[in-house]
């Protein structure tokens, strides 16, 4: 029974190699209600957030892109600059938990638990971002879409780490919307994430809470880069409509106690309507 | 013997006096039941049954007691007194034995030296089951087509009130079927308590958080085969009640197992746990229709209601007794028919909760009221200014009502005070004002704002004949007031009160209080809205005895008519002369002790019609609800909630307002998001990721009135003012929706779904 | 076996399960019972404690991990018997009812005065969301905050703005 704090890289992963079963503990608020409940029982815990480089975010104007350190808090997304850099991103982070969860709460966490309820990951759906992974027996790197394979089921190996994400900066609005009955605290009950991409002018859509995964909402991407008018930011009215209808028919929602899946349906097609007006305000 | 050192926080009645234990609770030193540990304790836990209807076939308990670490676990067949307890009726089982009725029966408890051995020691108990079809459908109970799933029958309770024109047809005739979902108290600090056995086994010594010391002693007595003085109750910290700790819980288990292990006891429910292991608010189904003249005069009211009880009784058949005698809400009315059935399922077992049974009555009347306004063409306040009750109506169970009833003038006060001066949103641009808040679902463009109102009667006391007191104690001895009494503090403030009649009374600044245990008298339950009546009447009619007593010797001792003696601040003086001594100096060297139960005015039974004068007192309130609706998606903010309360006299202004705020802040969640969703009788949400309170950023503002006019049927002319605010506000959130939205809703908490789809 | 540092003093927990919270720690190791658990799952926010100067659920921190970090719990905000202003303004304000919440409630008070001494009432409401009163409905614990901040100021406490709503009087 043991606890390792490791503040290099190395020692955390070679500590995995020795005890692949080990729980990698980065924030703790999921893993921790786990064994609260008694659901989970560790003999053995690695903590991985006080290694510098998985604290840490940078920002590559090269290559347009931020990488974030997997033990990169939701209330340190919350901060500018990373919040100015990636606001979808930001704007998901005021809705994961409470203060005390987000002091917490980690992006690298959040990925590796990956709930289909999971706050930050339609953002990252959206962006496409890439999970990079490492190991002792070598690093690589996953695009987030094909990280997640099922509800909480991704394709990491037991002898990995996530050590960080890295996130395309985009030219162009972003947002997200999350839907919940209460206005903090709240599990999603559907969530989505818009993303214009001014250079390749394409339109991203992220739907969360209503799927085994994340879904990306291809055809109604296509559909709208190919009806609205980028420059001018113009959007009809037709085409929200037909934006939310084909936004709504992606998702796979289910019912359970937090709400139905004809609700669900019907909200993911307001939100991607109504974020698709706010990138596209006709002014 | 440790004594609540009250003196710093001085007051008198009417003033803002701060609470004797605020200081300790803020400092974290307050200790909570939770909290109380003893030298050698063990920890104990409770296996409980995840079916909701099935038949027990075998228990083994071998493989846990193999388990090291493990140092009892106690069945039915180690209860040695009653096997069964309840308020009311006996019918719950301290253990399961032969059938589980819910999920989350208790079948068996162990007790070890950590936690986690007693969560393997639950999990290695091997139980065999039958499994049985449960009753889920409350109807199904009622017209019997579902066997009997306890020797008692599925029917706990059926009364009909039969009054006035059983054939009167009104000119305007609204009829609705409402139905409201199981709330729950969800008090912050979970049940806890600790056992310490006594010597040779033979008593036992509690600690534990409870609304009824004295009646959780009768209890635990029957079914540990003790007598009552053999258990001594004393309150351990309460965080919170409100009706969900009427009932007893883990206090028999946690006994046993201390006198099992002759070792201290603890145990603690989870906050699962706890949402099985208590009685909630009960679900129902009410159909209504009200008849009217043409210009909105309440004529006649019909109604059926149904509440479901779950698997045991507990107080179903109070809870359903209120609703029927509420029906016509706080308006007259002179002719009705109303069925009321409380019934057995094999759902969660449901009891008291802030309202009893009236908050379930309360959501149907309003939303009736609210269609006999639109079909009479008046809007919500006129037809409830035009009906509203008055001191001296009948209500339909025959009963006059006696107390102040300033209805009218609730709802006048309520309307006068200031709507909402931003806009929809506010004038930040903050989207935390909006529906959907930080998950910025909506514009303001989305957003549309509703505004409603609730208004309602609330019984105080108990009710039905049943002989309600309260017991107080009082030694003044160098102008110092030593008060004891059995009240349980669960955080509304007694303590506070009871140090601030003593003072008034008395004309001393010291009070003293005993910690509070079953040495003394019973002090019935804090619930019912009643201890500021009930025990506020016993501390001030003892606080009168002793005062009556010093004022005689000071008489005698400086030769005045005692008659002229009266208490002026913090002296005694002479009204028709110059003597002006101090409490303190003139009772110095004297000690009185007195001791005083008091009773309300008796309350009768209900005859087969409902007629009766089943209740002691009503206390009235009105709410104005405004909410803004984000119609499209179905979400809610509740933005203002105005209040006018009838309170009689606040006896402490600061403690009355948040009793308000505290109680609508329960009844804004049972209207837009707090239930406890079962399905084929399995919990769905047991815990607060999934049951849902408002945090401060669903919180509405709060603008009061306290309407006070002095009752003088209530000691010291203060009615009770805990239950009333979650009474009507849940109806006025809701109508403010169906403003906004121009959608009927007859159902709470109500969903996005029902908005939006 | 491990040590924490709490209150600014180091303490041995032994005969720990790696498995503990550091609410559990704290309460059932170390004595101690200020800290409050009412969910163990990070939705009431009642065993708030700083770590590191940053307000965080006890529940949902692993005691183990937890080494060599600042641990600041409700004991170590004031000493007993000499409460705090914001301790203070909590029961003057009418903010404690059962006073299970406030413990918790007045860490993260003292943390939200501390980065924003004027905290407006949409940040104070954001700021305490995860921390859950039953009893309240919250409006006299904004009214603390409140005057807290108003005190500290140096300015006059906004009577109009705080005083309690009940007016009939």
């Amino acid at each position: 029974m043991s606890c390792l704090t490791p503040t290099v890289l190395s020692d955390a992963l070679d500590a995995l190699t020795i005890e692949p079963d080990a729980l990698i503990l980065a924030g703790g608020t999921d893993v921790m209600v786990e064994i609260n409940m008694g659901h989970r029982r560790p003999t053995s815990v690695v903590a991985v957030n006080r290694i510098p480089e998985l604290r840490s975010w940078s920002h590559d104007p090269a290559t347009s892109t931020v990488r974030i350190g997997a033990a990169v808090t939701y209330a340190e997304v919350l901060d500018d600059p990373l919040a100015d850099l990636l606001p979808a991103l930001a704007q998901a982070a005021r809705t994961v938990g409470s203060p005390q969860i987000r002091h917490t709460a980690t992006v690298g966490g959040n990925v590796g638990t990956a709930s289909p309820a999971g706050d930050g990951l339609p953002v990252l759906a959206a962006l496409d971002a890439v999970i990079h992974l490492a190991s002792n027996s070598g690093n690589r790197d996953v695009p987030f879409t094909e990280f997640v394979v099922a509800p909480k089921r991704t394709v990491r190996r037991s002898d990995e780490l996530i050590t960080a994400i890295t996130v395309p900066v985009l030219r162009g609005w972003q947002g997200y919307s999350k839907v919940g009955v209460r206005n903090a605290m709240v599990i999603a009950t559907a969530t989505c994430c818009l993303a214009v991409d001014e250079a390749n002018q394409s339109v991203r859509l992220a739907l969360g809470s209503v799927g085994p995964v994340i879904i990306r909402a291809t055809d109604a991407e296509l559909f709208a880069a190919s009806a609205v008018d980028f420059d001018a930011r113009l959007v009809s009215d037709a085409t929200v409509k037909e934006f939310a209808v084909m936004a709504a028919a992606a998702s796979r929602p289910i019912d359970d106690h937090r709400s139905t899946a004809a609700y669900r349906r019907h909200a993911i097609g307001v939100l991607a309507g109504r974020l698709l007006r706010r990138a596209f305000p006709n002014v | 013997m440790s004594l609540v050192d009250i003196r710093r926080p001085s007051g008198r009645l009417g003033d803002n006096a701060v609470r004797p234990d605020g200081v300790a609770k803020a400092q974290g030193s307050f200790a909570f039941s939770g909290d109380l540990s003893a030298d050698g304790f063990l920890w104990g836990a409770t296996l409980r049954s995840p079916h909701p209807y099935a038949r027990i076939l075998s228990i083994d308990l071998s493989a846990a007691w193999k388990i090291d670490g493990v140092e009892a676990i106690v069945t039915a067949d180690d209860v040695p007194g009653k096997l069964n307890y309840g308020l009311q009726v006996h019918d719950q089982p301290v253990f399961a034995s032969d059938v589980v009725r819910y999920v989350g029966e208790p079948i068996a408890a162990v007790a070890a030296d950590h936690p986690e051995v007693c969560r393997r020691a639950l999990a290695a108990i091997v139980v065999e089951y039958e499994v049985l079809t449960p009753l889920i459908d409350p109807e199904a109970a009622i017209d019997g087509s579902h066997p009997a799933v306890h020797p008692d029958g599925n029917v706990i309770r059926h009364q009909r009130i039969i009054c006035g024109d059983q054939s009167l047809v009104g000119e305007v005739v609204v009829e609705g079927t409402y139905e409201l979902g199981m709330q729950d108290q969800a008090f912050l600090g979970l049940e806890a308590a600790l056992a310490l056995p006594g010597t040779g086994g033979r008593s036992v010594e509690l600690y534990v958080a409870t609304q009824w010391l004295h009646e959780d002693r009768r209890q635990i007595a029957d079914c540990l085969g003790f007598r009552p003085e053999d258990v001594r109750l004393t309150l351990g910290g309460v965080g919170g009640a409100f009706g969900a700790r009427e009932d007893i819980s883990l206090q028999v288990h946690c006994c046993l197992l201390a006198l099992r292990t002759s070792r201290p006891v603890r145990m603690a429910y989870s906050r699962e746990e706890s949402f099985l292991g208590h009685v909630h608010r009960h679900p129902a189904k009410i159909w209504m229709r009200h008849h009217a003249t043409a210009d909105g005069k309440l004529l006649r009211v019909e109604s059926r209601m149904v509440f479901d009880g779950g698997a045991y009784a507990s107080t179903s058949s109070a809870v359903m007794i209120k609703a029927v005698t509420h029906a016509q809400g706080p308006y007259k009315c002179d002719n009705a028919t109303v069925d009321g059935w409380a019934v057995r399922t094999n759902n969660l077992p449901c009891g008291a909760m802030r309202g009893f049974g009236v908050v379930q009555a309360c959501f149907a009347h309003e939303g009736q009221m609210d269609k006999l306004a639109a079909a009479c063409g008046l809007d919500p306040v006129e037809i409830r200014l035009l009906n509203a009750m008055e001191t001296g109506d009948k209500l339909i169970t025959g009963q006059v009502v006696e107390n102040v009833a300033p209805v009218a003038r609730c709802i006048r006060e309520t309307a006068a005070l200031p709507l909402p001066d931003s806009p929809v949103g506010g004038f930040d641009g903050d989207p935390m004002r909006l529906p959907g808040g930080a998950g910025l679902t909506a514009s303001r463009s989305d957003i549309r704002r509703g505004i409603g109102w609730g208004v309602s009667i609330k019984n105080l006391m108990y009710s039905e004949g049943f002989d309600d007191f309260s017991t107080a104690r009082c030694r003044l001895a160098d102008g110092v007031a030593t008060l004891k009494f059995a009240t349980a503090e669960v955080g509304q403030g007694f303590v506070t009160i009871a140090a601030q009649i003593a003072r008034s009374v008395l004309g001393v600044d010291e009070v003293l209080l005993e910690p509070i245990d079953t040495t003394v008298g019973s002090a019935g339950s804090t619930s019912a809205s009643r201890q500021t009546w009930m025990s506020g009447g016993a501390v001030h009619g003892v606080c009168c005895l002793v005062r009556d007593k010093m004022l005689a010797q000071v008489a005698t001792g400086w030769d005045v008519p005692v008659e002229r003696l009266v208490i002026d601040g913090a002296e005694i003086v002479d009204s028709a002369g110059a003597l002006r001594i101090p409490v303190g100096e003139a009772t110095a060297g004297l000690s009185f002790d007195e001791t005083y139960e008091y009773h309300h005015k008796p309350t009768t039974d209900l005859d087969e019609n409902g007629q009766g004068d089943c209740h002691t007192a009503f206390a009235f309130v009105a709410h104005r609800a405004v909410v803004d609706v984000d119609a499209e998606l179905g979400l809610v903010k509740v933005v203002q909630i105005a209040t006018a309360q009838d309170v009689g006299r606040a006896l402490n202004p600061l403690s009355v307002l948040g009793q308000i705020e505290g109680g609508i802040a329960q009844g804004v969640g049972l209207a837009v998001m707090e239930e406890i969703i079962q399905t084929d009788g399995r919990v769905r949400n047991a815990s607060f990721t999934d049951y849902l309170l408002p945090t401060m950023l669903d919180m509405p503002d709060v603008v009061a009135t306290l309407i006070e006019e002095f009752d003088p049927i209530a000691p010291m002319g203060a009615k009770g003012v805990g239950e009333p605010p979650c009474i009507s506000s849940t109806p006025a959130v809701v109508a403010a929706i169906r403003d906004a939205i121009g959608r009927d809703l007859s159902r709470v908490p109500v969903r996005p779904s029902d908005i939006c789809l | 076996m491990y040590q924490l540092h709490v209150n600014g003093e180091v303490h041995e927990v032994r005969d720990a399960w790696v498995g503990e919270s550091l609410l559990f720690v704290l309460r059932e190791h170390l004595g101690l019972m200020g800290s409050k658990g009412a969910c163990e799952q990070g939705e009431c926010g009642s065993c708030s404690v700083l770590v590191d100067d940053q307000v965080v659920c006890s529940c949902l921190t692993l005691a183990a991990a937890a080494v060599g970090q600042q641990i600041l719990t409700i004991e170590g905000v004031a000493p007993v018997g000499s409460p705090s202003d914001v301790q203070q303004a909590f029961v003057d304000a009418g903010a404690v009812q059962c006073g299970f919440c406030t413990p918790g409630l007045i860490i993260a008070a003292n943390a939200l005065l501390e980065r924003s001494p004027r905290p407006g009432e949409m940040e104070i409401r954001e700021e305490l969301s995860g921390n859950v009163c039953r009893c309240t409905g919250y409006g006299r614990i904004i009214d603390a905050v409140q005057r807290v901040a108003a005190a500290r100021g140096g300015t006059a406490h906004d009577e109009a703005a705080t005083r309690p709503a009940g007016g009939a009087r």
